[in-house]
């Protein structure tokens, strides 16, 4: 092996990479990015917008320049099985004299003739950097054209340079806090949840959804994927928050905790026993209220297994003994994805996220075998370097990790919100089997260089 | 008429246009060595970066100085001499290419200033060549930040001010032997063609920027810090004596661009011609080049010409009187707008983010003698725009980048998709515009998307159109 690739790139960020049994566990993040290391990572208005940009009924307006709006235009598979307003994309497109006078009364013109157009109903107004600096009065202006329209408008702290996405997700959270409370909860009954982080992408909170309704479960809110304004205003009537990855919507859920005494479970809907499990919990949960819904949950889970099982069975022939190396988002997922891979057969040797936190590093130290690298913040330099030294199978990331992949002779697989095929649930396991094994055997990597070398320095050892 | 003018909209939905330093760091990755670095917060330094690897499917490192809140209140200059470091050391860059962005312009970080006193205080390290330009999104679309970063690598390379700087001292090679050759913002497989012709030329150029092998390089068994290719920088250096410069791009027509710095500064004579796109165009770009080899046409290309025009014969009937509706780039737009007129499609709304100035005065030009009325124009526009006029006007075809593909849905017209971003089709890095092989190739899609639309609209089923 190399030493080179086992020295860290960058001498700053030396204890934010960890190598699982190698040393007693120790790991910074949550630190600024260091300059200059093209981090992989977004802003806060990133994060506010993920969260809350598939509530389809709602107006989303971003207050800036426009590339903040630009780049966030219709980017994600959130789906919606109704109204579409989402998927458009609306800005101020803030202009040199804004920036010199304030942009407040061009807020407030294009808010009313927004609202005026598409009669959304809610609006929801992202600050961007920009706006942060030269002081525009957001919540004001929201205030006011809400009273005007009579719709809530929502202002939601997301400048962007005020932290990473987490902080966006904690703007979010607040704006759609703001929300609750204002509905009619007459008629939700006592088996009832809200699904909290969940995107709907490729409509998998469809799939979600459905397993809940034969539990006998009713979902009030969507929280936020294929999301409604109405249901988030009638969401503190539910008995239960469920509340799936790390990040994006816990503080939601202790926000509603604390004003409603709801209380909250954290699930993830990924790999087999996750989603079992979360399908359990919430049995549990309403066991006392009906005493059969357990019962009705496992024939789910075991119907579900049988058709599940014999498919992935098949892909696990060819996969067995295949690394996977996992750079996500949100360190939640990524406990899902090593034991999604350990049922078919793979090893982890490399796991990391944006935005984990040291309690989530150290649980996948201890989940993780020994020598597998663990890294906070990454970026391309690095995640390279681990790619090759680990002569990783298939890396699990979001686009701008494909082409280093794909650079390197590596499969890819995208887990992030961009993606297009649904991986939530007992048939989402499937199609990621399925897509994982696409790219592991394709024919095309024994023509990449790094697979000529390895292959030919394997068969003179 | 789009404009609306009675009641311009205040709101833009669905922006026909992206930001400034997106087109900077699109030069800076063209440049051999270099790093493209944002002076900024981290969150636009990364919606950059996948808006590009959507359409090139390639690596695109950009460095960002990720400011955070106290440097947005203090200035962020400790983070740009720190961000620069790293760049240096880690990338073991030539060239680090900055540009800024809002959050610094609005704070009014004084970039050159920063730089200088960088230099100052670590020259004792070897620093790279550090190019900074400022590309504030408030004015001016990703399209003005591509030419604005190209200027900037001229003046502070190729005709610096301050004495001793290399460049001057010809330091290689007699003066007077390349071409300066300022493509614009065109496709990896467009700079292969361009350096093809100048090779059948035996002209030597210097393509600036040149992401030919940067934006759209071979498979690797060693990931690049900095992918391989791009102009070297002792050739930006050199550009000050060259034989003359072609800069293309109507916009940049009364402009101070780089290509002007040139001519004012080094006296390097300036060819302003549009983009290469269609016959007309692609002429007067060929009789640049003979004027400037002293040659005439080398055969293939002359083939190719003679081919193209026998093609657009061939294709006549399926043309004729077709209407389209055009978006993207300014430069863009106008070359295509040409290219359409010429083969009797006739363009009846031309419309871009981008606000010039220039479009309507160069639609115009490009049409005059083929049509009678010059086509609608809309600068400075958005697809909210865009899409509510092309409902009225019915197209029969639309050509633009991906981003107008749900309205041509929605008008049911075929989408021939040119220009950046493609992001729903594979291989929109090596889409060939320019050219009389790229109009070639636009003529040969443009008809098929038409006959695909005709047979799939027939119940007749025709095998022999
Ligand atoms: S702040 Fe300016 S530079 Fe950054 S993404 Fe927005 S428009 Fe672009
Ligand atoms: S300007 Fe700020 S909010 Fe906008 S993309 Fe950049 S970092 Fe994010």
């Amino acid at each position: 092996m190399e030493t080179s690739t086992e020295t860290p790139i960058f001498d700053e960020r030396r204890d934010q990479i960890h190598r699982t049994g190698e040393t007693p566990f120790a790991i910074a993040c949550n630190r600024d990015s260091l300059a200059g290391a093209v981090s992989q990572r977004a802003c806060v208005f990133c994060g506010a917008r993920v969260v809350l940009y598939p509530i389809a009924d709602a107006l989303h307006l971003v207050h800036g320049p426009i590339g903040c709006a630009a780049y966030t235009w219709d980017i994600r598979g959130a789906l919606s099985s109704g109204p579409e307003l989402h998927r458009l994309s609306f800005s101020t497109d803030l202009q040199e004299k804004d920036v010199i006078f304030g942009g407040e009364k061009k807020l407030h013109l294009a808010l009313t003739e927004l609202i005026d157009r598409h009669k959304p109903k809610a609006a929801f107004v992202y600050s961007t950097c920009i706006v942060g600096i030269i002081g525009d009065d957001l919540g004001a202006v929201c205030r006011r054209v809400a009273e005007e329209k009579g719709v809530p408008v929502l202002p939601v702290a997301s400048e962007g340079f005020k932290g990473n996405k987490r902080e966006g997700y904690y703007a979010a959270c607040k704006a759609m806090f703001d929300l609750t409370g204002t509905g009619d909860t007459a008629g939700i009954p006592k088996l009832s949840i809200n699904i909290l982080g969940d995107f709907n992408l490729a409509g998998e909170i469809w799939i979600v959804r459905e397993y809940f309704k034969r539990m006998g479960v009713t979902v009030v809110a969507n929280v936020t994927g294929d999301g409604r304004v109405d249901d988030l205003r009638r969401s503190h009537g539910a008995s239960l928050n469920v509340v799936q990855c790390s990040g994006a919507t816990i503080e939601l859920a202790k926000l509603m905790q604390e004003a409603y005494g709801i209380p909250f479970s954290r699930v993830s809907y990924f790999g087999i026993e996750d989603m079992a499990e979360a399908l359990y919990s919430v049995a549990r949960f309403f066991e006392k209220d009906d005493p059969e819904i357990m019962e009705r949950t496992k024939t789910l889970v075991r119907e579900e297994f049988a058709v599940m099982y014999p498919q992935l069975t098949q892909y696990r022939r060819d996969l067995e003994g295949k690394k996977a190396a996992i750079y996500v988002g949100g360190a939640f997922k990524a406990f899902s994805l090593v034991k999604a891979f350990r049922h078919l057969g793979m090893k982890t040797v490399l796991v990391g996220s944006q935005t984990g936190t040291e309690e989530d590093y150290r649980e996948l130290a201890a989940v993780t075998d020994p020598g597998t690298i663990i890294v906070d913040d990454s970026n391309p330099l690095e995640l390279s370097a681990f790619l090759q030294e680990k002569e990783v199978d298939i890396f699990v990331g979001g686009v701008k990790e494909r082409p280093i992949a794909h650079k390197l002779g590596v499969g890819f697989c995208d887990h992030n919100h961009e993606r297009k095929e649904a991986l939530e649930g007992f048939v989402g396991m499937v199609n990621f089997a399925r897509e994982v094994h696409a790219s592991v055997m394709s024919p095309v990597w024994r023509f990449t260089p790094r697979r000529i070398q390895i292959a030919s320095s394997g068969s003179q050892s | 008429m789009i404009q609306a003018a009675k009641e311009p909209y205040v709101s833009t939905t669905n922006a026909c246009k992206l930001c400034k330093p997106l087109g900077a760091a699109l030069v800076f990755r063209g440049v051999e060595g270099a790093v493209p670095f944002l002076h900024g917060s981290q969150g636009c330094a990364t919606y950059m970066r996948r808006y590009i690897i959507s359409h090139f499917r390639e690596p695109m490192d950009i460095a960002s100085s990720a400011l955070s809140e106290k440097h947005a209140v203090f200035g962020g200059g400790p983070n740009l001499k720190k961000g620069l470091l790293t760049v240096m050391q880690k990338y073991g860059a030539k060239l680090v290419g900055v540009a800024s962005t809002c959050l610094t312009e609005t704070i009014g970080d004084d970039m050159p200033g920063l730089v200088r006193e960088f230099r100052n205080e670590f020259a004792d390290l070897g620093l790279p060549e550090v190019v900074t330009v400022s590309t504030p999104s408030y004015s001016g679309t990703h399209a003005e930040g591509f030419h604005a970063a190209v200027k900037a690598l001229v003046e502070q390379l190729a005709v610096p001010d301050e004495s001793g700087v290399p460049g001057e001292s010809g330091e290689s090679g007699e003066a007077g032997l390349a071409v300066n050759l300022l493509p614009g913002f065109v496709s990896p497989a467009d700079i292969r063609y361009l350096a093809e012709i100048f090779d059948d030329f035996c002209l030597p150029v210097t393509i600036l920027p040149d992401i030919s092998e940067t934006l759209d390089g071979p498979a690797l068994d060693e990931y690049q810090k900095i992918p391989e290719g791009g102009t070297p920088i002792a050739a930006i250096r050199a550009m000050g004596r060259s034989a003359a410069t072609i800069e293309c791009g109507r916009t940049l027509f009364g402009v101070e661009s780089a290509g002007e710095v040139l001519e004012k500064r080094r006296q390097v004579p300036l060819f302003k011609r549009g983009l290469p796109i269609g016959l007309r165009e692609t002429d007067s770009f060929f009789s640049v080049l003979e004027t400037l080899a002293g040659a005439q046409m080398p055969r293939r290309h002359a083939l190719e010409r003679g081919r193209l025009i026998d093609a657009y014969v061939d294709a006549h009937k399926y043309l004729f009187g077709k209407r389209a509706v055009l978006y993207g780039e300014e430069d863009l737009v106008i070359g295509l707008t040409s290219f359409l007129t010429e083969i009797g499609v006739k363009p009846v709304l031309v419309a871009s983010g981008g606000n010039s100035g220039k479009l309507e005065e160069a639609v115009k030009s490009v049409t005059s003698g083929i049509l009678g009325e010059a086509p609608e124009t809309a600068a400075g526009t958005d697809f909210y725009q865009i899409a509510a006029r092309a409902k009225e006007l019915a197209p029969d075809l639309i050509v633009g980048n991906s981003k107008g593909y749900r309205m041509a849905k929605e008008l049911d017209a075929p989408l021939v998709r040119a220009g950046f971003p493609i992001h729903d089709r594979f291989g929109g890095q090596r889409i060939l515009h320019l050219g009389y092989r790229g109009a070639q190739a636009l003529l040969d899609t443009i008809v098929n998307a038409l006959l695909d639309k005709k047979q799939a609209g027939s119940e007749i089923g025709y095998g022999y159109i």
